[in-house]
């Protein structure tokens, strides 16, 4: 019975892979990527829209669930040599990436197949963090976002705030009139999003994270976080959170803050602009909201935020004939409409200057869902300054988590907010210092 | 006479004995040696290079007063969990030994728990403990702020630790449970005549003669939650709040695949096998001196 049931499967198993290759002629290559659910899927149409729309290559897309799995799989399957073409690769793990000699630039890919794409087209907010310091863009920009923040209309209107809060000393007077008009939990504040409500404030501030650009020009780079402003903005923070105004809201407490947001029971959020889809379908009946660019800090200039999510990486070690496929592939993704069709379809911003126009010209910002979205690429063309180009510290994943303690121990422990973060650049240096020695005689590109 | 079997040619049980030892040497010894290699150097994670850095790495984990935190966290994790979970399962053995009423279906019914994978287990206590919405967490309607795991690490300790322990009381029972029955009864009925009572039979005769049992128990318990938690941190509280459920295997997890810094992970690796081979010797050389088997 047994064996008989292997054989089927086995027999099933050729008959689907003659079925599923047509064209023998075409070249097979493999992208990973870390998404799954309704983003796995998407991304499975547009690889289906590439294979239909030409016939000499074959991209056959796999998901690794998420970007940790999808970074701890492509080297392991490196290490081994079944690294597929093309891998999708998120921000905190670009440092260890760039430094390895695994993966080919994106820029050397396309000049070597002979595709011409207008390198300044790309949002510089966007290109620099994936480029290298003199700027050669290095991988594929993909799944783009920044950080943004949501307020409950309604509750802006009840406490009579005219307009959007700008200043997050704005907030702190919204947020303590709700409070007094009965709402019961104003900003909803996870410490987990250190991504939102550290790195982003440091970025639009134009505020050091470490020296020498936040690493850009060397691995020799040290932790000042100490030092800055967000010193300041960590006291503020503990100061709302023991007020009751900011309420801790996580995944571990029964509710994230962004399903409270949409629930109704907390009445501002930050969080991605990917999330702005997924806040308009869940959103409760009833509860009215908008998305603005992050609150500053009264008297700063404000800069560009950083860009969040993915970018694609093309790995040493395949055959010409994938690079091709790759090369065409990259292509296909920088068309006008597969630009247009990815923004519409998930949450994610195009990378473009031209793909952005394009989408404004034909209205596409104009109306509900998608209104709101644009404020993200505002948010990414503020200008420039030496603190946004983007974060390139080693074992980032490693400096983040300790983050994340460290705002939990002021939250929850009462640690004085200076002490902490004075740990906490000490804990980043010895991070950097070893990624430093692991890398070393190794420079940055 | 003692009987046995010689195999003529030299060859053969090397070929019988193969396929365990390739198992072992594939999937044990050469990770170990990769992972010990990788201990005493530099190792980049995409395979760039490698640098020699002799005793470095463990000095760096040894200079780390976070890394000392998981340390002990491990051992009071270790001796809580332990303890806990053979003491409901020695007590709860004990009553279905004494045969009272519903015993035929409590004995199957408290083996369930060792079923169910650690992972399945940790996101049902979660939605328990959850402070805001879970059974456990309704106590907060009625003292607000009592009960917290989401930002108190003593409260998200102890969650993953009954969880724990919950989870072994299955596989410790049967054990003790066997080993009951394995008793005489006329040893018990003898005790019972000359006026102890059932909790003085459990303490000065059953007891002593289920030791090598509990001995057994006590050993498997203790690398299982050296071993084991990491399933069950991972998905009740990914190591926090405040890195306060951080134990030894999760930091190691951490480090190594999130942190990508593969040497240092090593290094802990090394230690926590160290440590846990290191404690079994020390069961065997000592504990188990004073138990009988006979």
């Amino acid at each position: 019975m047994k064996s008989n049931w292997l054989l089927s499967a086995a027999l099933a198993a050729t008959a689907l892979t003659f079925v599923a290759s047509p064209a023998a002629a075409a070249t097979k290559f493999e992208f990973w990527y870390g998404l799954s659910g309704d983003l796995s899927e998407r991304i499975q149409d547009m690889c289906k829209t590439f294979n239909e729309s030409q016939s000499d290559y074959e991209i056959v897309c796999v998901s690794q669930d998420n970007y940790d799995n999808n970074l701890q799989n492509t080297i392991a399957a490196f290490r081994a040599n079944k690294q597929p073409t093309v891998t999708q690769i998120f921000d905190a793990g670009t440092l260890d990436l760039m430094l390895s000699d695994a993966f080919v630039p994106v820029r050397q890919l396309m000049e070597e197949n002979g595709y011409k794409i207008d390198w300044a087209n790309y949002f510089a907010g966007v290109g620099s963090y994936y480029s290298t310091s003199t700027g050669e863009l290095l991988s594929m920009p993909f799944n783009s976002s920044t950080a943004q923040i949501y307020y409950n209309t309604d509750a802006l209107a009840k406490v009579g705030f005219e307009g959007i809060p700008e200043t997050w000393s704005q907030v702190e007077d919204v947020a303590r009139k709700m409070k007094a008009a009965g709402y019961d939990c104003p900003v909803a504040f996870d410490p987990a999003g250190a991504w939102q409500w550290f790195e982003q404030f440091e970025a639009i501030h134009n505020q050091p994270i470490a020296t020498l650009g936040n690493g850009f020009s060397g691995l020799n780079a040290e932790m000042v976080v100490s030092k800055g402003k967000f010193v300041d903005q960590l006291t503020w923070i503990k100061k709302m959170y023991d007020e009751g105004l900011f309420v801790h809201k996580s995944k571990d407490a029964g509710e994230t803050a962004n399903d409270a947001f949409v629930n109704g029971k907390c009445q501002i959020t930050s969080s991605s602009v990917a999330d702005h889809g997924t806040f308009g379908k869940q959103a409760k009946e009833g509860v009215h909201w908008t998305n603005a660019m992050l609150p500053m800090l009264d008297g700063f200039e404000r800069h560009n935020s950083f860009v969040g999510g993915a970018s694609l990486w093309t790995l040493k070690g395949k055959s010409a004939e994938e690079y091709k496929g790759a090369a065409a592939f990259y292509n296909f993704l920088a068309t006008p409409e597969q630009t247009q069709w990815w923004s519409t379809v998930t949450g994610y911003i195009p990378v473009t200057n031209s793909g952005f126009e394009a989408m404004k010209a034909a209205g596409f910002y104009d109306a509900a869902p998608y209104k709101g979205r644009e404020l993200a690429i505002k948010s990414l063309t503020m200008p420039a300054g030496e603190n946004t180009r983007g974060i390139r510290l080693g074992n980032y994943a490693s400096i983040r988590a300790e983050m994340v303690k460290t705002i939990q121990s002021v939250l929850f422990n009462n640690v004085p907010v200076q002490q902490a973060l004075e740990e906490f650049d000490a804990k980043g240096n010895e991070i950097l210092r070893r990624f430093e020695a692991t890398y070393a005689g190794k420079n940055l590109l | 006479m003692e009987r046995r079997a010689y195999y003529r040619n030299g060859w053969m049980p090397w070929l019988l004995l193969a396929p365990q030892l390739i198992l072992v040497l594939v999937f044990f010894y050469w990770p170990t040696t990769q992972a010990l290699y990788w201990a005493f150097s530099l190792e980049q994670p995409w395979g760039g290079g490698n640098t020699w850095v002799g005793f470095d790495n463990f000095l760096a984990i040894f200079r780390d007063r976070e890394y000392w935190g998981t340390v002990l966290r491990s051992a009071f994790y270790a001796i809580v969990s332990t303890g806990l979970s053979m003491a409901v399962a020695l007590t709860l053995a004990a009553f279905v030994d004494r045969s009272l009423k519903g015993t035929r279906i409590f004995q199957s019914i408290y083996v369930w728990p060792y079923a169910i994978a650690a992972p399945a287990a940790g996101v049902a206590f979660r939605f328990i403990f959850a402070p805001e919405s879970g059974l456990i967490g309704s106590v907060n309607q009625i003292w607000p702020g009592i009960w917290d795991p989401a930002t108190n690490g003593i409260h998200a300790l102890a969650m993953v630790i009954v969880c724990h322990a919950w989870l072994g009381i299955g596989y410790n029972f049967i054990f003790f449970l066997a080993a009951l029955q394995m008793i005489p009864r006329s040893i018990s009925e003898a005790g019972a005549m000359d006026g102890a009572r059932p909790f003085q039979r459990l303490i000065d005769l059953q007891l002593p003669l289920i030791a090598p049992t509990a001995f057994f128990l006590l050993i498997m318990n203790l690398i299982s939650s050296f071993t084991d938690s990491f399933g069950l941190i991972d998905v009740m509280t990914e190591g926090g709040p405040i890195g306060q459920t951080e134990v030894m295997v999760y930091k190691i997890y951490f480090d190594g695949f999130k942190g990508l810094d593969y040497s240092g992970a090593a290094a802990q690796s090394i230690v926590l096998m160290l440590l846990v081979i290191g404690l079994t010797f020390v069961q065997f050389k000592w504990v188990e001196r004073r138990v009988h088997y006979n």
